[in-house]
């Protein structure tokens, strides 16, 4: 399509929404003027005018779909007849299954643990030198670019030539400029998984980055300072202050960024597609989505397992948020 | 002033290590995309600042070129075709010894015609009796290179490769696909704030609920509406405003979390007021909350607006892979699965992609920010 056309869509559909709002407030207003009695039924109308869009889109992009798929995770491939566990035995049995469950715990442990370290050992570091803004800036960038970006990014630097020749990804010059013989990273079983790790560090590090950044100047000075005149080191306060007054925001996080690897499926996806054993189950869900046509019942239950890995954090963000209410 | 003390210097190296670090991925991908496609395939992005020597194959001119001065027969001319910056120290007549001879010296052909190579590339051809071959002689050549740059690879991507048609495409995927739950959410959370109804509660338990819902428990039942609403109606499942909406669906619960998040710090008195004087929720709304809303609305566009620029999921799920349609992220992937040994075009298609979203994050980097701090503290 042309760029006026293009345009043309996108105002259209913007204006749509624009438009219904205004016209059925409007419409709303002009009945009440006209009603002579008090419009009774003016309130309910109004929230119903406010709510509705987002609840049609709720319900259809998000609530419909999460008890279908749970459904359709009990039916055959076409999602017509029943079958009952037999997808869930399926997956038990399946080695890729097994492999994608053992590197999604892999994902895990690693990437939340050293993008919350990195990020909140930068932030004290930032902290205390003049050119910290630009250096959190730096760090931070990462945040904005794609995973398939990245993937570019990174699939460069992990480039490999024949021993012979002259390498041109930094990962190998460097180890043979070390002495040691170039290797093709992305393919060596167990430990391909933690190069393509490494990117998503690379890009969440900037997050806990930014929100460390935010609490560390919540806590008081005098704390600190006190301290530092009985004589602890930087690296006791880190310890022993530091990382104890940041608890919550550890927490936060570690859960942030822990939804987000259970949802890992670009990286992988643009990297390896999940060859050389780095299946994930994001990776595999997609895979079975279109796989001989397509089998929405494997599919669901993969889709399935990732939702059973975030339910811990969904039950815990729906009790805090009661106890906020209470307050 | 602070004294400089140990502990200092020591943060400040481990700093700027960990900045290193962070910044030359995307640093060695920006300079490849400048450089020349044949030196990109051969050497590595760090040699690109400094002077490169290669070894190239150049023919002299023929007979037509020859000029007749005293008893000799000479061609003169220049073996590069000009405006080249290349500056020759070897040189060989023979592919046995590339690099016989330094530049200035005289080389002897079989034919015992003489040659002379200068440092520019100018060369003298000597020889006693008139020339009688058409096509000139091969003339090896060690030259050193100094550091060059060029746009061709951007242009070669952009209109040979179909991005800029993508790029558009995603422009045209992302905008509406920001505005629109940017439009719908907002409405929705001052219902949620403002107004009283039954089952509210309810509904921002659900929202709760949802931001954690991971996409892929949506992606097959959204698919088959869409397959069955495009096989109902007879028009094409896969559509501009069908990814608009499936990604207002997927963005809604967060963005709606963070407006609500944002739109119960005002002050109910203000609002209060303004019902008391008999202004309608949507007068209070448009000419009272919307003002006062416009930095927590930049932030979220921001955080929305990026989500979607950078998606491959949805995008690959709702979108046709025609170039019509087909989104950056995706014709990226595309290329490092048909072009994986085309360094010149993937590391120059990926610049591409991250233009916007960079240009977003160095101009409204304090709103990014924002968004990202507002949506975590309680997320």
């Amino acid at each position: 399509m042309s760029i006026f056309s293009l345009a043309i869509t996108v105002l259209v559909g913007v204006l749509f929404f624009v438009a219904f709002f205004h016209f059925s407030n409007f419409l709303l207003d002009y009945f009440r003027v006209r009603a002579s009695k008090k419009f009774a039924l003016e309130n309910s109308i109004r929230v119903i005018i406010f709510i509705a869009p987002a609840f049609i889109v709720l319900f259809v992009f998000i609530l419909y779909p999460v008890f279908e798929t749970i459904r359709l995770s009990f039916y055959d491939k076409i999602g017509e007849n029943f079958v009952g566990l037999y997808n869930y035995s399926w997956a038990i049995k399946d080695p890729d299954f097994k492999r994608s469950i053992i590197n999604n715990l892999g994902w895990l442990i690693v990437v939340p643990t050293m993008s919350t370290f990195f990020g909140l050992v930068i932030a004290n570091l930032a902290d205390r030198v003049w050119w910290g803004s630009i250096a959190k800036s730096i760090i931070f960038m990462p945040m904005a670019i794609s995973f398939v970006g990245a993937g570019v990014i990174w699939k460069f630097m992990y480039d490999y030539r024949g021993p012979g020749d002259q390498q041109i990804g930094l990962l190998n010059a460097i180890a043979v400029a070390l002495g040691f013989e170039p290797q093709a990273w992305l393919t060596i079983p167990i430990w391909n998984n933690l190069f393509l790790m490494a990117i998503m560090i690379w890009i969440q590090t900037g997050l806990a980055l930014v929100i460390f950044s935010a609490a560390l100047r919540s806590i008081p000075n005098e704390t600190l300072d006190a301290a530092r005149i009985d004589g602890a080191s930087e690296l006791k306060i880190f310890w022993s202050i530091i990382v104890p007054y940041l608890e919550q925001t550890i927490l936060v996080i570690w859960t942030i960024i822990t939804i987000l690897v259970l949802k890992v499926f670009d990286i992988i996806y643009a990297m390896t597609n999940g060859q050389w054993q780095t299946e994930v189950l994001a990776n595999l869900m997609y895979d079975w989505m279109f796989r001989g046509g397509g089998d929405s019942g494997r599919g669901s239950v993969l889709a399935f397992c990732i939702l059973i890995g975030v339910t811990p954090i969904l039950a815990w963000n729906l009790y805090r948020h009661k106890q906020d209410q209470k307050v | 002033m602070k004294k400089i003390t140990y502990t200092s210097v020591l943060s400040q190296l481990l700093l700027l290590f960990f900045v290193v670090a962070w910044i030359v991925p995307t640093f060695g991908l920006f300079i490849s995309s400048l450089r020349d496609k044949d030196v990109l395939a051969i050497s590595g992005w760090w040699t690109s600042f400094t002077n490169t020597e290669i070894n190239e194959i150049y023919r002299t001119e023929g007979k037509d070129a020859q000029i007749k001065e005293g008893n000799y027969y000479f061609i003169k001319s220049n073996l590069f075709d000009g405006g080249q910056e290349k500056e020759i120290f070897r040189f060989g007549v023979t592919s046995k010894n590339i690099d016989e001879y330094k530049v200035g010296e005289t080389a002897l052909f079989k034919d015992q015609t003489e040659i002379t190579v200068f440092e520019n590339g100018d060369y003298v051809w000597k020889s006693k009796e008139e020339f009688k071959k058409k096509k000139g002689k091969r003339i090896f050549v060690s030259a050193k290179s100094p550091p060059s740059f060029t746009l061709d690879n951007y242009k070669e991507v952009l209109l040979k490769e179909g991005l800029g048609q993508a790029f558009l495409n995603t422009l045209a995927v992302a905008l509406p696909a920001t505005l629109i739950p940017l439009i719908i959410c907002s409405y929705f959370a001052y219902a949620l704030t403002w107004m009283k109804f039954y089952g509210r509660d309810i509904l921002l338990a659900t929202i709760i609920a949802s931001l954690v819902v991971p996409l892929q428990m949506c992606l097959i039942p959204v698919l088959t509406i869409y397959n069955d609403f495009g096989a109902l109606f007879g028009v094409s499942a896969k559509s501009f405003p069908g990814i608009w909406m499936a990604h207002t669906g997927f963005g809604l619960a967060s963005t709606t979390f963070l407006l609500w998040n944002f739109l119960k710090t005002l002050p109910s008195e203000m609002i209060e007021a303004a019902r008391v004087d008999g202004a309608t929720h949507y007068d209070t709304f448009i000419k009272i909350v919307v003002p006062l809303s416009i930095p927590s609305f930049a932030s979220i566009f921001i955080l929305q607006f990026l989500w979607v620029w950078n998606d491959l999921l949805v995008g690959l799920v709702f979108l046709d892979k025609h170039p019509s349609e087909i989104i950056l992220t995706a014709k990226l992937k595309e290329l490092l699965g048909s072009r994986g040994e085309n360094w010149e075009i993937l590391t120059t298609g990926a610049f591409v992609s991250m233009t916007v979203p960079l240009f977003i994050f160095f101009s409204l980097q304090r709103y990014f920010i924002r968004g990202l701090v507002a949506g975590s503290i309680k997320g």
